[in-house]
């Protein structure tokens, strides 16, 4: 039996769903099993034949580097061994970014479907999910989980391995080797966790937004996903949206919806698409939400965060402290990111103060071709590919602060950092 | 069977005898650790590749056939 | 004097010659770890000395040991040389040699295979060499007394002082060393910081502020 429907199928004892309805994936408020099964029904039972379901919707993983998920179970379900491994991932380390702990504490069994569904899809017996430790929304995952084993729902027990706060932690080595005991460190090398991951075992890692979909796709079928978002990235993304005077706002988006719809030109002066490791572009320049527009412009959906930096902020100096906390999550495992983030970060910091001197921008020029791909994990490319963003994006402020002077009057600071004052010092803060 | 040169980040030290035996295709950045060449390794400089990998007094610096990252 | 006092002197010449490279060997292997260099030698050449002088040390181990065997002046058996006390003569002073060796074989044999070998293994056990030596030395001292007066004496006790310096600066720099946890907490804190910004503000320095002119 494959779950290839190409129209929407009313699932037995919920209502048929609206071709277009947003939103798909968020409920308005915390959805029990009950909710959840009146809104959606019961998930069906897959095999294999899944991937190929999820193949022609397009689902690509919504965990920053949109990998085609199909791609991803089908390695997974061709490795040979006794024992597989599925880990939903909403380790959410971004810290601009809300959108998987909103899920989680709104619609946890969508993701905790998604994560049934793959293990089956791929042949997986044991399942986990990978959640920061000190997040509120644990208790009110065990509760779902709870639920779902009170009535008999899931196949697979579903345990739940805890992350420290570590912008790594959610990193896909770093989780395998958290889950097996040690440090929330990035490894290095082949075979991919795909082939060799938790224990040897091959393992299936998924954002748990990217599961939440599986969850819809199986019920309503690949037509329906592909109903919303552009050709070649259908469906729908949680974004979150940081805009002056409100709190960050999760919102799912279909993808390709033009920034002007969700943004005011008129009061942003630039905007950071992705998250810390995204790109800052000029406000004028960002026309829709899709990799196929921001990849030419160097930018990426990345873990879907888009904040407008409005007129009077400083764009060098809200840069300026994302960088040192980047610094400052350095795993300092690789020579070039243990050396290079510190140096770089102290390098913002000047451009972001008065007179500038020539030879930090030199400097970060240089550091910026000499650091990238020579770590064993990609936060030193994304911290290089913020900054460079940063200064083109605000080459004019830049040339501002030479004259000493600055178009930035917020005393307050825009984006959410964690404090750099206490940064991590010991092995425990690792694990 | 063409090789490329490739760095363990993690347990690369930045001893730097890499560097010093094959410096037409390894340099060492501002911190001393190396910058490798991604291109495959010339014919004539196989045996001072081995050479320079052999040297390594942790063996972070393989010959590997060439795999993306 | 015997035509068997050959092979007798020959065990103690070259047991002595083990003792100086097996000595070098070893402040050798500190100054690879370190990334020490020897003065006017590039990089590479103290990690090729440390290995080249080990195999050379290595045999003069085995004349050492084979010569000795050979002596009839005492029996030696063969199996003595690895499995430690179980020699008629000096039991006890010839089993410390025995277990040095074995450890130095192991630590050899390891190190020849190190690609194939999972990397904390090779560590545990080339960071025996730290017992290898200390017993080996024992065994020097008092399998014969030739370093016990003389000149050797001397030699004895300058190749302990190199030991216990090395191991000493070891140490010291052990314990100075950032562990890994807290290296980029360290940086991060060390770098000058002109215009320093701290949550969002910028502290120190001169701005004009407000828009552009």
């Amino acid at each position: 039996m494959t779950s290839a429907a190409t129209r929407p199928v009313p699932a037995a004892g919920g209502a048929a769903r609206p071709a277009s309805g947003l939103p798909r994936l968020l409920p308005p408020g915390l959805e029990d099993l009950g909710a959840h099964l009146a809104r959606h029904g019961r998930a069906p039972h897959v095999t294999s034949d899944f991937i190929a379901t999820v193949e022609a919707a397009g689902l690509t993983g919504r965990g920053g580097a949109a990998f085609p998920t199909h791609r991803k179970l089908a390695i997974v379900a061709e490795q040979r061994g006794p024992v597989k491994l599925v880990v939903a991932n909403a380790a959410e380390s971004e810290p601009a970014s809300r959108k998987d702990e909103t899920l989680l504490s709104r619609a946890p069994h969508l993701v905790l479907d998604g994560l049934q569904l793959a293990a089956e899809a791929v042949g997986a017996s044991q399942v986990y999910l990978y959640l920061h430790r000190a997040t509120r929304t644990k208790a009110g995952v065990q509760a779902a989980i709870a639920e779902r084993r009170a009535a008999g729902i899931d196949h697979r027990e579903v345990l739940i391995a805890e992350a420290p706060p570590r912008f790594l932690a959610g990193q896909e080595t770093a989780l395998v080797n958290r889950i097996q005991g040690g440090s929330a460190l990035p490894s290095f090398g082949f075979p991919r966790v795909t082939e060799r991951g938790i224990g040897g075992a091959p393992t299936l890692v998924q954002n748990a937004e990217t599961l939440a979909h599986l969850a819809l796709i199986a019920r309503y079928g690949p037509g329906w996903f592909r109903a919303v978002g552009t050709e070649h990235e259908p469906g729908t993304m949680l974004t979150t949206i940081h805009v002056l005077g409100s709190h960050p706002q999760v919102t799912e988006l279909p993808i390709g919806v033009p920034l002007g719809a969700i943004l005011d030109p008129a009061s942003t002066s630039a905007v950071l698409i992705g998250g810390y490791h995204g790109t800052w572009l000029p406000m004028k320049h960002v026309l829709t939400l899709d990799n196929a527009t921001l990849n030419p412009q160097g930018a990426a959906l990345g873990a879907g965060v888009i904040a407008a930096l409005p007129h009077g902020y400083c764009g060098l100096a809200e840069a300026a402290r994302v960088v040192r906390y980047l610094a400052a999550e350095s795993a300092g495992q690789c020579g070039p990111c243990l050396n290079g983030l510190p140096r770089m970060a102290a390098a913002m910091a000047e451009l972001a103060g008065p007179r500038p001197r020539p030879q930090t921008i030199d400097n970060i020029a240089r550091w910026a071709t000499v650091i990238p791909g020579r770590g064993a994990c990609h936060h030193p490319d994304g911290t290089v590919r913020f900054v460079r963003s940063a200064l083109e994006t605000f080459a004019a402020e830049l040339a501002s602060h030479r004259n000493n002077q600055c178009t930035g009057t917020a005393s307050q600071p825009f984006l959410p950092v964690p404090d750099t004052r206490t940064m991590p010092t010991t092995e425990k803060e690792w694990l | 069977m063409t090789s490329t040169l490739q760095v363990n980040p993690i347990v690369c030290d930045g001893h730097g005898a890499c560097a010093e035996l094959l410096p037409e295709l390894i340099e060492l950045d501002e911190w001393g650790y190396p910058i490798v060449d991604p291109q495959p390794i010339p014919p004539e400089l196989a045996r001072q590749a081995r050479r320079a990998a052999a040297a390594c007094p942790v063996l972070a610096l393989k010959l590997a056939p060439k795999l993306s990252r | 004097m015997t035509g068997s006092t050959a092979f007798w002197y020959a065990s103690r010449a070259t047991g002595v010659v083990a003792l100086l490279l097996l000595t070098a060997v070893f402040v050798l292997g500190i100054l690879v770890n370190r990334q020490g260099r020897l003065p006017g030698l590039p990089g590479f050449a103290v990690t090729n000395l440390h290995r080249n002088i080990s195999l050379l040390a290595t045999t003069f181990v085995v004349v050492h040991v084979l010569t000795a065997v050979l002596d009839t002046y005492v029996h030696i058996p063969l199996m003595s040389a690895v499995i430690p006390f179980t020699s008629g003569y000096e039991r006890l002073w010839l089993g410390l040699g025995a277990i040095s060796v074995d450890l130095m074989l192991a630590i050899i044999v390891t190190s020849l295979v190190r690609g194939r070998l999972n990397a904390a293994l090779w560590r545990t056990i080339h960071l025996t060499a730290y017992a290898s030596w200390p017993v080996a030395f024992v065994h020097s001292v008092y399998a014969s007394k030739d370093l016990q007066h003389g000149p050797l004496l001397y030699l004895a006790l300058v190749c302990a002082a190199f030991i216990g310096a090395a191991v000493a600066y070891r140490l010291v720099s052990a314990a100075r060393q950032v562990p890994r946890a807290a290296r980029v907490a360290k940086l991060v804190s060390d770098q000058p910081a002109k215009g320093l910004v701290e949550q969002g503000r910028i502290v120190g320095g001169p701005v004009t502020r407000g828009p552009k002119r």
